[in-house]
């Protein structure tokens, strides 16, 4: 552990690695912690299948490369095949439980991450992928950082579809509605508000937006039918940290995490990379609490 | 006799006969014994306090290894034992230095649990609701990976735990009674704390945390009692079934998470949370269910086990139990007055 800290000392130049793969990666975080975000904030549902989402979009770009298609161009179907998946879930599961209370559909999204990780188990088997880009892998700083096009190009869509979503919610029409719903869902109802709809086409909305999170990950990472729960992890280490509606600070909080899991992966070992996000949710908890605990009077 | 004792005795009686009744199928029984443990210490935070946590089952995993540290560490050097060293170590136990161990671990594994549960609660219970369920689920999956990591313990490879000195059908019929044991007195246990005020404070955080504090209740400590209980009870079965199977590692025998881990949750939920015998009647149903089907499903298992919580969660979530008494309230000793009958059924659906 000491010997890895001294080398990023004596050779800053890992330094630059480090964090510019945690950014690449971060990037595709922060799209998929949006849309946590986006549930949690206008339907106040905690959606535990959120890496599952992710997971299943990278598997429509490997069943790409199996076709010999770019798995580039999977970003299309998966955006729009996940968005009827999520549609589907909304009306058979999250519609019956969305008036109970928060456990029961924290409880529902956890048997559906079952259920979908236990699919892709069956139709994929539990092997590590990762869909082959084929793009070129450039050296800068003398060689001693490798960049390839297809994390820059990632993070180029990353932000370009952000930027949609984000135009989207701000100026359509249902962008509107959703706005609405999230601040009153009655007050939505009596203006005319087919809340219903609202809240199925976010809960699609962000099954896509996972979808195509899941199609990037594919390709400038690894995808395998287990590694749903830390991706749910993330999103919710994102969220808690930034808080709702706090698109910012979303951002931030996912790229402050991707480097962050780079670091520990580097310092500490590999096996630590996936704990890392674990304590980091603790951490982040606490933190919570105690900034609660300021402005709580307690009795005892 | 009240017929609840005549259910106590019906357990009683099977529960001792069944070895003998069963020979082939000890280790099912017993591991229904540790699942009806599972879904009853479950449910003192899940149903009786209203606090749900995912991640109870790092007690069972931190007991398992506590008291496998504890059997091993009293005659030899643990870290030299799971070394790739000490592989001819395992069967150098005399029985004696073995039963000492045993019951070493026995008691070591609840208090190092319960200790656990004093520090967990410090960090955990100032968090409400959905953010204690990720929040525990998240430290059980980190307790299996920094467990993983952690050489001294043997890591990802796991420790092989002492051979049991007799015949095998001895150690099979010596492990049975005390898993009948640890889940019988856990059912008697929480069956007289459930009676007492302490069960009541439980149910009062449950309904409304904030009313039961504005009436001078000690919330935190009575969440952090009650947290210890469970973990006393899981650190007991932690340490019988490592020694049942007799070899732990971390991911798939110590920290199950998707496995035992959620199971607890679907059994208890499945019965009747909140309730005395809805977790028993659970753990029943869903043991028997699994262990018919299980191997039938040829990988659809799983599958099965997630529609099965979505199913449950989303149309019966009072469980058996719940939907019995809504059904029969007479038999539960529900009087239903008719002015009050529509708030009583909101409440048992709760």
């Amino acid at each position: 552990m000491w010997d890895n800290i001294m080398v990023l000392t004596v050779a800053p130049v890992f330094n630059v690695q480090l964090i510019l793969d945690g950014l690449f990666v971060g990037a595709i975080f922060a799209l998929a912690a949006y849309g946590l975000a986006l549930v949690w904030g206008v339907m106040n549902v905690k959606n535990l299948a959120q890496g599952e989402f992710v997971i299943m979009g990278g598997y429509f770009a490997y069943v790409a490369t199996q076709f010999e298609i770019h798995p580039l161009l999977a970003l299309i179907p998966a955006f729009v095949i996940m968005f009827g998946f999520g549609w589907a879930v909304y009306k058979i599961i999250i519609s019956k439980v969305i008036e109970r209370d928060l456990f029961t559909s924290l409880l529902a999204s956890f048997g559906l991450a079952l259920v979908i990780q236990q699919a892709l188990n069956l139709v994929f088997g539990p092997e590590v992928q990762t869909a082959q880009s084929g793009m070129k892998v450039r050296t800068i700083l003398d060689g001693n950082v490798t960049v390839s096009d297809i994390r820059v190009l990632s993070f180029v869509i990353c932000a370009a579809l952000a930027g949609a979503i984000v135009l989207f919610i701000k100026h359509s029409r249902m962008g509107q509605a959703i706005r609405a719903t999230s601040q009153d869902p009655r007050a939505a109802r009596v203006m005319g508000i087919d809340t219903e709809k609202v809240y199925a086409f976010t809960y699609a909305l962000n099954a896509a937006i996972c979808g195509a999170s899941g199609v990037l990950i594919s390709m400038i990472w690894v995808i395998q039918p287990f590694y749903g729960v830390p991706h749910s992890i993330r999103a919710f280490v994102v969220v808690t940290a930034a808080g709702l509606g706090n698109l910012p600070g979303v951002i931030i909080a996912a790229l402050g995490l991707g480097v962050a899991e780079q670091y520990s992966g580097f310092v500490l070992g590999a096996e630590f990379q996936q704990a890392t996000v674990v304590i980091l949710l603790i951490l982040v908890l606490m933190w919570r609490q105690y900034q609660m605990n300021k402005i709580r009077q307690v009795v005892q | 006799m009240s017929k609840e004792n005549y259910l106590h005795v019906a357990f009683i009686a099977f529960g001792v006969l069944a070895p003998f009744l069963f020979p082939n199928y000890i280790f099912q029984i017993s591991m229904l014994w540790i699942m009806i443990l599972f879904a009853l210490t479950w449910d003192t935070l899940g149903g009786q306090m209203g606090y749900n946590s995912l991640g109870n089952i790092i007690f069972f995993g931190i007991g398992m290894y506590i008291c496998a540290v504890v059997q091993v560490g009293q005659v030899y050097d643990v870290a030299l034992y799971t070394s790739p060293d000490g592989a001819s170590l395992t069967g150098n136990f005399e029985p004696e230095q073995y039963y000492t161990g045993l019951v070493l671990g026995i008691i070591a594994a609840p208090i190092g649990c319960v200790i656990l549960a004093v520090l967990l609660s410090q960090v955990f219970f100032g968090l409400r609701g959905p953010y204690f369920a990720i929040g525990t689920l998240g430290v059980a999956l980190a307790a299996g990976e920094l467990i993983g990591a952690w050489d001294y313990v043997g890591g990802g490879g796991g420790i092989a735990l002492p051979v049991f000195p007799g015949e095998i059908g001895t150690r099979n019929i010596f492990f049975y009674y005390l898993c009948l044991i640890s889940a019988f007195s856990t059912y008697a246990f929480l069956r007289w704390l459930y009676q007492t005020r302490f069960g009541l404070a439980l149910n009062a955080i449950r309904d409304d945390e904030g009313k039961a504090e504005a009436m001078g209740l000690h919330t935190k400590r009575h969440k952090t009692v009650a947290w210890c209980t469970s973990a006393f009870f899981l650190g007991i079965s932690g340490a019988l079934f490592g020694n049942m199977t007799g070899f732990i590692e971390p991911l798939e025998v110590a920290f199950p998470t998707i496995t035992f881990g959620i199971f607890m949750v679907a059994m208890a939920l499945l019965g009747g949370k909140g309730t005395l015998w809805g977790p028993v009647l659970g753990a029943i149903m869903f043991h028997t269910i699994k262990e018919l089907t299980w191997t039938h499903l040829l990988g659809w298992q799983w599958i099965a086990l997630g529609t099965l919580i979505i199913l449950n969660v989303v149309y019966f979530q009072q469980g058996v139990l719940g939907w019995a008494r809504d059904k029969w309230p007479e038999m539960f000793g529900v009087t239903v007055d008719e002015s009050m009958s529509t708030s009583s059924s909101k409440e048992t659906a709760s």
